[in-house]
């Protein structure tokens, strides 16, 4: 009786019941891919794929040598581009902060009714786009400035209330059960108790927020909500392709610095 | 011994800006700032107000949304962008893991180091809209180009965090199994792919969500989906139809975020 027999000699991960139920997932994730890619691929003409390369090296012949005459005419939309991110933050932080205190499970004034609502607003901003809300606004309020700033801010609520309500929830219940103690109304609770705990992450996050925007109003011209977008669209339409370049290196650069900005501000802030 | 001096209130101190006077410096500049952007907005507040009345019926169509005039176009444009969605990210994750393998520093030599992580960096800097004008142009219109752009937005978000996951292992775990004389492919196998599988579920779980809300975008340049389908019902004033297709989005990603984080929790 010196030898065990039943067990195993090959050591496996899984029982074989695992391994089944595995491969039966595997299977059926690549037979809905399979599924997926005819549904998708019905229409396709092939003919225009097999072409493609040809058509990118044709792209990339017009878009080189990049026309940088062209660049003086870019610094005023980069402006408005810049403008409509920061005010569209400003505008956007200032519509999230209440929306966060009503979101937030120990500072909502009622979880029942207000609650939900706070919630199904942060989640219908977060999940529309804001080239879609400037669609929108470009259709009601006219082309302009002013739908690109306020589809920024309206896209901003969601982003900015979802991380801020976290940030509230997880403060320290300890120091506000203290300024309870000395007898403090609920707005001083407020100030002094939550306030100065959130305060850093808030800055963080508008900081954060403020990055992402300006990556998303240079491209918000495209559907007429103004900035450096417009530039694109009309140099696209006309088949401008050199002008293409510069503007798209332009982008790149922009967004590259103002995260560069942004990486510093939050590192001085946490 | 006078009391006087001691103050009888007290005044929070400021957290961010310390110094006094680096703080009256920047309010004065964020004021000066927005003095000059405020003006340089100029605002034709006479087609704001004609507008208005657009909004209401924009907000009346949200509220009694039509779902049955256009219901053709919508499930049409539904139906793409669910495929395009999910066959995306099939295909994006399934290239993003030897790359994402590639740029993690413990893992691979440092000449393809390099390689894979500016694969990741182009990736990543290049916006989704940009990349679908681009292939759109290239491939023509329909959904082909807008799934080639969501895959390719894929592999910069799925490879990096990966890397990121791979190089955070647990190393004592790999030196247990390299020190059993194991190559690299059964490094990779038994020492990394176990710890850094439930986050890669994760990962494409969530990035799933992302390429369906991304896929509604995209259709506006043209590269097919819902987002089409929402810019002609936007261009036709059809604002009942609009609001149709925004809460179906709206739901949609609804449902894809709980059962996502239903999945992740199951799963971990």
């Amino acid at each position: 009786m010196t030898e065990i027999s039943h067990y195993s000699q090959v050591w496996s991960y899984r029982t074989p019941r695992g391994r089944l139920a595995l491969w039966g997932a595997w299977l059926a994730l690549v037979a809905l891919f399979v599924f997926c890619w005819q549904v998708m691929t019905k229409d396709t003409i092939w003919f225009f794929v097999t072409d493609a390369p040809r058509q990118a090296a044709d792209i990339g012949n017009r878009m080189m040598p990049p026309r940088w005459s062209y660049l003086p005419e870019l610094w005023a939309p980069l402006w408005d581009t810049i403008n409509i991110a920061t005010l569209g933050t400003i505008g956007g932080v200032i519509m999230a902060v209440p929306v966060a205190f009503m979101a937030a499970r120990n500072t909502t004034p009622s979880a029942r009714i207000l609650r939900p609502l706070a919630l199904f607003i942060i989640v219908a901003s977060r999940s529309i786009n804001s080239l879609i809300w400037a669609l929108l606004l470009v259709a009601i309020i006219g082309p302009g400035l002013l739908a690109g700033i306020v589809a920024i801010a309206l896209r901003s609520i969601g982003f900015v209330g979802k991380l801020l309500y976290e940030a509230i929830e997880e403060t320290d219940a300890n120091q506000i059960e203290a300024i309870t103690a000395t007898g403090a109304s609920g707005a001083q609770v407020l100030s002094y108790g939550i306030v100065p705990q959130i305060m850093p992450a808030f800055w963080g996050i508008t900081v954060f927020r403020w990055d992402i925007n300006i990556r998303e109003s240079t491209i918000l011209g495209l559907v007429g909500a103004g900035g450096i977008g417009l530039k694109l669209q009309a140099s696209l339409n006309t088949l401008a392709w050199s002008q293409v370049t510069v503007i798209l290196l332009l982008i790149l650069a922009t967004v590259v610095l103002s995260e560069w900005v942004s990486a510093r501000v939050r590192h001085a802030i946490i | 011994m006078t009391n006087s001096a001691y103050p009888t209130t007290w005044r929070r101190p400021p957290q961010i800006i310390k110094n006094r006077r680096w703080r009256i410096a920047f309010q004065l500049a964020v004021l000066i700032y927005l003095v000059l952007a405020i003006s340089t907005v100029d605002v034709n507040w006479s087609r704001v107000y004609d507008g208005l009345e657009r909004g209401q019926r924009f907000v009346m169509g949200f509220l009694q949304p039509d779902f049955e005039s256009r219901w053709r176009d919508i499930s049409q444009g539904l139906i793409e962008s669910l495929t395009m969605t999910l066959t995306s990210t099939v295909v994006g994750v399934a290239i993003s893991i030897p790359i994402g393998i590639g740029a993690a520093r413990n893992l691979a030599p440092r000449w393809i180091y390099y390689i894979c992580r500016s694969i990741i960096a182009v990736s990543r800097a290049l916006q989704e809209i940009i990349i679908a004008i681009f292939l759109v142009a290239m491939f023509g219109f329909g959904p082909f180009a807008g799934f080639l752009t969501l895959s390719f937005a894929t592999i910069g978000f799925i490879a990096k965090l990966l890397a990121d996951d791979i190089e955070e292992i647990d190393e004592s775990q790999a030196e247990a199994v390299r020190a059993t004389g194991a190559s690299w492919v059964q490094l990779v196998n038994y020492a990394v792919q176990p710890q850094v599988m439930p986050r890669l579920i994760g990962l494409s779980l969530y990035r799933l969500d992302i390429n369906f809300r991304e896929s509604a975008v995209i259709g506006i340049v043209g590269a097919g989906g819902i987002g089409a389908t929402l810019n002609t019902a936007i261009d036709r004033y059809e604002y009942d139809s609009a609001g149709a297709i925004l809460l179906i989005i709206i739901a949609i990603v609804m449902v894809a975020e709980y059962s996502s984080s239903y999945l992740r929790k199951f799963l971990q």
